[in-house]
């Protein structure tokens, strides 16, 4: 059983392998530094389907269906998957996923959900009540945008803060296997909120939540920035990732953007070129990111430490329209390619 | 001719660029703004300040906003001269029905025609 | 941190708009839009419309331009540099009329693009409507007609 360390952090004892992940991009993503990574990219977003939903359910099925396909699975060989999204009812999973046959865990992290599902899978597999696990999310930059700003066609103009949610999907399977890398660790965030509430600064939202994580997994694990390779950030953006750097800078934990820390929502797309201002955001982002390059490096042997914390805003249009300030929550998990129980 | 022009892009331009200040130092969304300039547009057109200027710039008073409530303003104030009091529940919808319904037909039929495309 | 202190880090940390290109380029698209409006006016009123006529099929002319445009994906383009240019001109009430009758169309004709064809621009005519209606009532009790 996980072993509970310290008061947030649970620490594996087996070897909880990532044995297979696939990402799925569209347009933008295909135009971006990453593109080469992706497993597919499909220029057409909408995936063939006649509405935006639809397209993003599709795109998670396909998600999945290509992990399935590159780990030589089938359905029935997966016990459960854990799964979620940005729509209202993580309608992209649901639908997504319906034709599966998987017993199915919903889960709403918004843009944490990345590392909520995989943490939960690997609890699943790590207390035996999962042989194997698969974790999906995605985001769609269509559905999300009708759902939380303004219709497509609507003109108006982002502030240089404002983040571009990704259309893309990332899944993962896990299963109990002596063969790297490996989740070892999972911290659950706590709800933070430091009362901002600009909807297009969300990385300024989050980044408290992602700090106040790292720092109760450092303290759990009794490690520094120093003992890992890279710290990836899910989609704080240009803004939340220097906010990040700052809190815990008065916590005296280094993180530096030229060295040991990156942003999930600054690698996906080209600041300079794609007009997408502060960067990538949605559970697509660090996704896609995590499966198209955190892990492949992984497995390359390129990146052997990694701790990986998706955060999300908890906010809905309704709580923004009521004034409320924007909660935000982060999860990390701690990907290894070495196993030492 | 030519100062016609000048006068409409000048005069349309300023209220513009003072909608881009209320965006930049505000924060005040888009349809906040819309709604601040119609009142206004209402509240200038009842103090007979709109009208002037809409003789002086042209489309330039017009086509912003602030003109779509003038016309409001002087709807009624029409209305209400000809008819009386029901003229305060008439004026101003009737004044401005032309651009309402060509908003509604126009909407209505590209709906029709187009759907909507993700941004490149 | 308390919440003063992050507010006053975010505000340092967290880029502001460039005004400095946003206003003047919102100056220049507006004031070409309304422009193009004198341009109609003039043709309207040359074809031998009386100034109120004319001055009615302008808006009207603008916002079947600026539908027709929002259908064609073009206007939403335009107003990322217009911003308050493509906004404030009658052409930003008929795109915000246009854009989500076309969004919500995979939701159907009587709840996608009926019901929600007025979800931003209703509050225009919502209190644009009102202040008219302040207006009257204020003609009527003071007897300014």
């Amino acid at each position: 059983m996980a072993v509970k360390q310290g008061k947030h952090s649970l620490i594996m004892q087996k070897p909880i392998s990532v044995v297979s992940y696939a990402a799925v991009g569209s347009k933008k993503e295909s135009e971006g530094p990453l593109a080469n990574n992706f497993d597919i990219l499909n220029a057409d977003s909408t995936f063939g389907e006649d509405s935006w939903e639809k397209a993003e359910s599709t795109m998670q099925k396909i998600a999945v269906k290509k992990a399935l396909e590159k780990g030589s699975y089938t359905e029935k060989d997966i016990d459960y998957i854990c799964a979620g999204d940005l729509l209202n009812q993580c309608i992209s999973s649901t639908y997504g996923l319906r034709d599966l046959g998987i017993q199915f865990i919903g889960l709403y992290g918004a843009c944490s959900t990345m590392a909520e599902s995989i943490g939960v899978a690997s609890i699943f597999i790590e207390s035996s009540a999962a042989k194997r696990c698969a974790a999906v999310t995605s985001s769609h930059f269509c559905s999300a945008e009708r759902q939380f700003r303004f219709p497509l066609e609507y003109g108006g103009q982002r502030p240089p803060t404002a983040q571009w949610t990704a259309t893309a999907s990332g899944s993962v399977i896990l299963e109990e296997k002596n063969e790297p890398p490996y989740i070892r660790a999972v911290t659950f965030g706590t709800i933070e909120d430091l009362g901002i509430k600009d909807a297009n600064n969300m990385g300024a939202a989050m980044a408290p939540a992602a700090a106040m994580t790292l720092k109760r997994f450092f303290k759990d694990t009794k490690t520094t920035p120093d003992n890992y390779d890279m710290i990836f950030t899910g989609d704080l953006g240009k803004v939340g990732a220097q906010l990040l750097c700052e809190l815990l800078q008065r916590d005296n934990i280094k993180l530096s953007q030229d060295k040991n820390y990156t942003d999930c929502g600054l690698m996906l797309y080209d600041l300079n070129t794609q007009d997408v201002h502060a960067g990538a955001s949605g559970c697509g982002c660090s996704a896609s990111v995590l499966c198209s390059t955190i892990l492949p490096q992984m497995k390359e042997k390129k990146l052997n430490d990694v701790l990986f914390i998706a955060t999300g805003a908890l906010m809905s249009t309704t709580s923004a329209q009521q004034g409320e300030s924007i909660p935000s929550v982060a999860h990390l998990i701690y990907i290894s390619n070495s196993f030492n129980s | 001719m030519f100062i016609e022009y000048l006068k409409a892009f000048l005069i349309g331009g300023l209220f513009c660029a003072v909608g881009q200040v209320l965006i930049d130092y505000t924060k005040l969304t888009p349809a906040r703004i819309l709604v601040g300039y119609v009142v206004a547009g209402v509240v200038l057109g009842a103090l007979g300040v709109y009208q002037p200027l809409v003789d002086f710039a042209g489309a330039g008073a017009s086509v912003p906003l602030t003109g779509f409530g003038n016309l409001l303003a002087s709807g009624v104030r029409k209305a209400v001269s000809e008819d009386g009091f029901i003229g305060v529940l008439t004026g101003g919808l009737v004044a401005s029905a032309a651009g309402i319904t060509a908003a509604v037909l126009f909407g209505f039929i590209m709906a029709v025609l187009f759907k909507s495309k993700d941004k490149s | 941190m308390d919440k003063q202190e992050y507010s006053k880090l975010t505000d340092k940390v967290s880029q502001n708009s460039k005004s400095y290109l946003n206003i003047p380029k919102a100056f220049v698209i507006g004031g070409l839009i309304c422009t193009l409006g004198q341009l109609l006016l003039n043709l309207y009123m040359y074809w031998g419309a009386d100034k109120e006529l004319a001055s009615t099929l302008v808006s009207v002319t603008l916002v079947f331009l600026s539908a027709l445009f929002t259908g064609l994906d073009l206007y939403d383009n335009i107003a990322k540099h217009g911003g308050a240019g493509t906004l404030v001109p009658i052409t930003g009430f008929a795109n915000a009329v246009a854009a989500p009758a076309i969004e919500f169309k995979t939701e159907g004709f009587i709840l996608g693009v009926g019901a929600k064809m007025f979800t931003i621009a209703g509050s225009v005519i919502v209190y644009g409507t009102l202040a008219s209606v302040v207006y009257g009532l204020i003609i009527v009790i003071f007897k300014l007609y």
